[in-house]
């Protein structure tokens, strides 16, 4: 479902998402749907709320929310949460604040955030703010660059950004821009194409993104590229994968790269589909 | 997924990955088929043992293995070794597949749910960890797993520090030791836990020991973000400090109650126009804060009772926390008591309530007085046509008098009568520490070009000025702002990449060159006069154009700002403006500024009349950095009033419009200037006049 996810947006932002059969892919997504109302990566896996939001994601871009039980989705994801305000990401009780940022994606999107206790959901991400003013998944875990996305994007939605100190988490974040000009997940490791969308998406959410070399960024992304056999790779010259396929282009979305369609950085979908859930008569 | 090198598929190649694919398919058919069936015999788990040996990533074979383990627990009873052999044997299949994968989410998670039935040995997982993080000491996971281990094992927070010690002293670039490090000492200080007390000798000990990093390999990072969390821990103040406020303490306040006063010229900083009934009252402290209001804040005036004044804080959001609060005050009835100069005294810190976002509480009593006085209108003053278009054209601005004597706005620490009884012997070696720190950095940075040491020693020159202000303000001058400058253009040639952060913090401390004395504040005040006007305005404006100023700073020293032009700068954000609450006239044109919702400080400033945000990069980028910075639907926080549905065009532009609506709904503005902009077109326009029914006069055009 993460998959579909990632191929079927990265076709929407290129303008080509016409190409697939939207009733075949609409009818996959809905048998994947479990008994409780979460979503598997496919037919017959167990429920995740990581794949619950892949779902609802995939519909949104389909323009398809409609064929959605919405209060049993609501229901699923809510019973997610703990008493904390930390969310599991399904029955077993793995807590990590990526699912903190799929509840809240997830519901927002269906537009029924108040199923959750959102000020304890807020408390809790803040209770991962780290010391370099980045944010980890649990308490006290060390910050990366996947998790400030998670972090920044639910408090993004929630209209909870005036807890991020941004000029702290804007510099740690563009320091993620090594020599390359490409941008690593934490200091002193390697560059991979998918921080472009997991730094940049946050850096613009903050309103640092310019605090990063934007030219030197797209020349990155798209030497990664494998221009024979298609696709975009973690490194240049690596195998390419449909995950950093999806991230590079929404990366290069987010420098504003010609013929690529914008892309929300918090909802992490197309921003026209976005303003059709939002701002429709 | 990741660093896998890129092949171009031979035939054999892609029959063996085929062949691969068909035998996982097979045996993750089996796997699902044993779980819906609840099939939980040795051969069943092999083959999920086989799945995820193969791929770890298979949650759903992981989540089948717990249900077997519950399954398989409960049949044996409680025989202590079918117990053991069932444990070990998921910790075995949870070594093989982190053996495959050992940032695996589901495999990690396996092997704490199986912990957590409570039949392992805890220091087995310690021997475990030792070798994970001799392998890969950043590998998070194992991080996790490891607090995990520790709160299971009821290990001390001192115990771990040593161990974080270990391990740094065999690597200094290790910044998951260093992280760790921080949290467990912000916990045994915040704890006050013994040998951990008090805070300075502990951060004497850590700067000695950061410096073996910064000096053994200053190219590494982790040990200079530790340095700089050393740094917010000598320069922060304990608790939350009143900064600034308007009126300034000792100032008397002449307001107006007409638009235009008469000729004569009048102090800017200690004049005030109100046609709104009322004035305002502005707390500016030094962090984010909660908890004012008229029970923590004492206001003796003959105008409103303290009581009933409302503190309001000046955050773009729900936020219950600002930096600058306000309070209004009625003016007094100029017809009942012309010329009185009305006393009145503000204290604020006696009780506790005022609290920042850390908790703790702001304990420095603070006392400011000042007069207010309502100005009569002159019997030379023309009755008036109406309110005038202002033209920010060059030939407008006439300099400022500089002789006429007045109270300066400068300086306020001396002004407001803080206590500084308390903990001087802190206050000095915080200020001894930061001088030794900037001599170290000088030292290295005289044996290595290094472009992180350049920026904390900026950074350190900048903190001790800022200190010493603090300390003491008659005598201190920021004496290292032009090394400062100088080392960012430095860093802008080192580091092009970063040249947009340094330049703003450029901008800072440019900002701070212009605010912190009279003489070079007073060289940026104009007045503003209409020549062909008959009636004679007083508007001083503070012209700050032409700066190269990419961010607005040093609003504490500004907030007696009534026109404000920032014209041709690069200002992408404005953020601060807030705080400026009597800003009524401001010129934002020629910036960078590329969405309405960049915009979204001016909606606090509630006497804005005068906007000009011409020639900008608005409806020129798709990509809006600012959406989540402002009240919209997207992010939960507009009220029900939000009734953009009325105004929504047909086509698609629907972005730039409810931009525009988010930010001009309720703005009472008389005068915009948006020519020169992408989004700027006749049905923008009269989109715009809808939304703002009192603007007189758009583009240069008056409306009818």
């Amino acid at each position: 479902m993460n998959g579909a996810y990632w191929g079927l947006t990265t076709l929407d932002l290129l303008g080509k998402l016409e190409i697939v059969d939207q009733d075949e892919v609409v009818s996959w997504v809905m048998e994947c749907q479990h008994e409780s109302g979460g979503f598997g990566g496919n037919i017959g896996h167990d429920p995740h709320i990581v794949h619950t939001l892949s779902a609802v994601q995939v519909l949104a871009l389909f323009d398809k929310l409609n064929v959605l039980d919405i209060d049993k989705i609501a229901n699923y994801i809510a019973g997610l949460q703990n008493v904390d305000g930390s969310f599991s990401g399904d029955m077993w009780g793995e807590i990590d604040t990526r699912f903190s940022y799929i509840a809240i994606c997830c519901l927002s999107l269906l537009q029924c955030l108040d199923k959750i206790n959102v000020e304890k959901a807020v408390n809790y991400i803040m209770s991962c703010k780290n010391l370099d003013g980045g944010f980890g998944c649990t308490p006290g875990a060390e910050s990366h660059a996947g998790q400030i996305f998670c972090c920044v994007g639910a408090l993004a939605l929630t209209g909870s950004l005036h807890h991020v100190d941004k000029d702290l988490l804007g510099w740690w974040l563009c320091e993620r821009q090594v020599k390359s000009g490409g941008l690593n997940g934490r200091p002193e490791k390697l560059p991979d194409v998918c921080y472009s969308w997991w730094v940049l998406s946050s850096l613009i959410m903050i309103d640092r993104a310019h605090w990063i070399d934007k030219d030197k960024l797209i020349k990155f992304i798209i030497d990664c590229q494998d221009r024979e056999n298609g696709g975009i790779s973690d490194r240049p010259d690596d195998a390419v994968d449909v995950f950093h396929t999806y991230f590079g282009v929404a990366g290069l979305s987010l420098l504003e790269y010609p013929e690529v369609k914008a892309v929300d950085p918090a909802y992490a979908l197309p921003v026209h589909v976005v303003n059709r859930i939002f701002f429709s008569r | 997924m990741h660093g896998r090198p890129r092949k171009a598929p031979k035939p054999e190649d892609t029959a063996a990955s085929a062949a691969k694919a068909e035998k996982l398919r097979a045996l993750q058919s089996q796997l699902l088929h044993n779980h819906h069936n609840q099939i939980y015999t040795k051969e069943a788990l092999e083959i999920s043992a086989k799945l995820l040996e193969a791929n770890p990533e298979s949650y759903t074979a992981w989540n089948y293995r717990k249900l077997a383990v519950e399954h398989n627990l409960s049949q044996s009873e409680s025989d202590p070794d079918t117990v053991k052999s069932i444990i070990s044997e998921e910790l075995r299949v949870v070594e093989n597949s982190l053996k495959q994968n050992f940032k695996s989410y589901g495999a990690w998670h396996h092997r704490k749910w199986v912990l957590s039935k409570g039949h392992s040995s805890v220091d087995h997982e310690l021997q475990l960890l030792d070798r994970f993080q001799r392998a890969d000491s950043r590998n998070f996971h194992a991080w996790n797993y490891r607090r995990f281990i520790v709160a299971l094992k009821g290990i001390s927070d001192e115990e771990e520090l040593k161990y974080t010690t270990k391990l740094i002293e065999t690597n200094f670039s290790n910044y998951s030791a260093w992280h760790n490090r921080s949290v467990l000492l912000s916990h045994l200080l915040q704890n006050k836990v013994k040998g951990f007390f008090p805070k300075e000798k502990v951060l004497v000990e850590e700067y000695e020991f950061v410096h073996q990093a910064l000096f053994t390999d200053p190219d590494d990072q982790s040990g200079w973000f530790y340095h700089l969390w050393l740094l917010d821990q000598t320069v922060k103040p304990e608790t939350p400090l009143l900064v600034s406020t308007w009126p300034v303490h000792g100032s008397d306040i002449i307001v107006s109650a007409e638009g235009c006063l008469d000729g004569r010229a009048l102090s800017p900083f200690t004049s005030f126009h109100s046609d709104a009934g009322t004035f305002p009252l502005i707390l500016y402290f030094n962090e984010a804060v909660e908890g004012v209001n008229s029970s923590t804040v004492t206001v003796k005036s003959v105008f409103t009772e303290n009581k009933d004044l409302v503190w309001k804080p000046l955050a773009t959001s729900k936020s219950c926390a600002a930096q600058a609060w306000v309070t209004h005050l009625n003016v007094p009835d100029v017809k009942l008591h012309p010329s009185t100069a009305y006393p009145i005294e503000v204290n604020l810190g006696d009780s506790q309530g005022i609290i920042s976002l850390s908790g703790s509480h702001c304990s420095h009593p603070s006392r400011f007085a000042f007069t207010v006085c309502v100005q009569p209108l002159s019997s030379e003053h023309v009755e008036r046509q109406g309110v005038e278009m202002i033209l920010w054209r060059d030939v407008n601005f006439h300099f400022y008098d500089a002789h006429i004597q007045e109270s300066s706005p400068i300086a306020y620490f001396d002004r407001l009568s803080i206590k500084k009884d308390h903990e001087p012997a802190a206050s000095k070696w915080h200020a001894k520490t930061l001088v030794n720190e900037i001599a170290l950095v000088r030292q290295l940075l005289s044996e290595i070009d290094c472009k992180i040491g350049k920026l904390t020693l900026a950074r350190l020159l900048m903190a001790h000025d800022a200190m010493m202000s603090y300390m003491a303000p008659h005598s201190h001058k920021k004496v290292h702002s032009e090394e400062v400058l100088q080392l960012f253009s430095d860093l802008m040639e080192l580091d092009p990449m970063h040249s947009q952060y340094y330049k703003e913090a450029q901008s800072l401390v440019l900002l701070q060159q212009v605010t912190s004395n009279r003489e070079s504040l007073l060289k940026h005040c104009c007045h503003h006069r209409v020549s062909t006007s008959s009636s004679v305005g007083n508007s001083v404006c503070l012209r700050l154009n032409n700066l190269s100023l990419s961010r607005i700073g040093c609003v504490e020293q500004l907030l007696w700002v009534q026109m404000l032009d920032l014209s041709h700068n690069e200002l992408r954000s404005i953020d601060g403006l807030e705080a400026m609450q009597l800003l009524s006239f401001l010129n934002l044109s020629h910036n960078k500024l590329s969405s309405f919702t960049a915009l979204e400080p001016l909606r606090l400033l509630k006497l804005l009349k005068v906007l000009d945000i011409s020639y900008n990069e608005i409806g020129a980028h798709p990509i809006d950095r600012r959406r989540y910075l402002c009240s919209s639907p997207l992010s939960h926080s507009v009220g029900s009033d939000w009734n953009f549905n009325e105004f929504v065009p047909d086509d698609a532009k629907v972005t730039n419009y409810w931009e525009a609506f988010a930010i001009f709904r309720g703005f009472n503005l008389m005068q915009l200037d948006i020519v020169g902009n992408a989004i700027t077109d006749e049905k923008f326009k009269s989109f715009l006049i809808k939304v703002l029914p009192t603007l007189k006069w758009v583009d240069g055009e008056e409306l009818h």
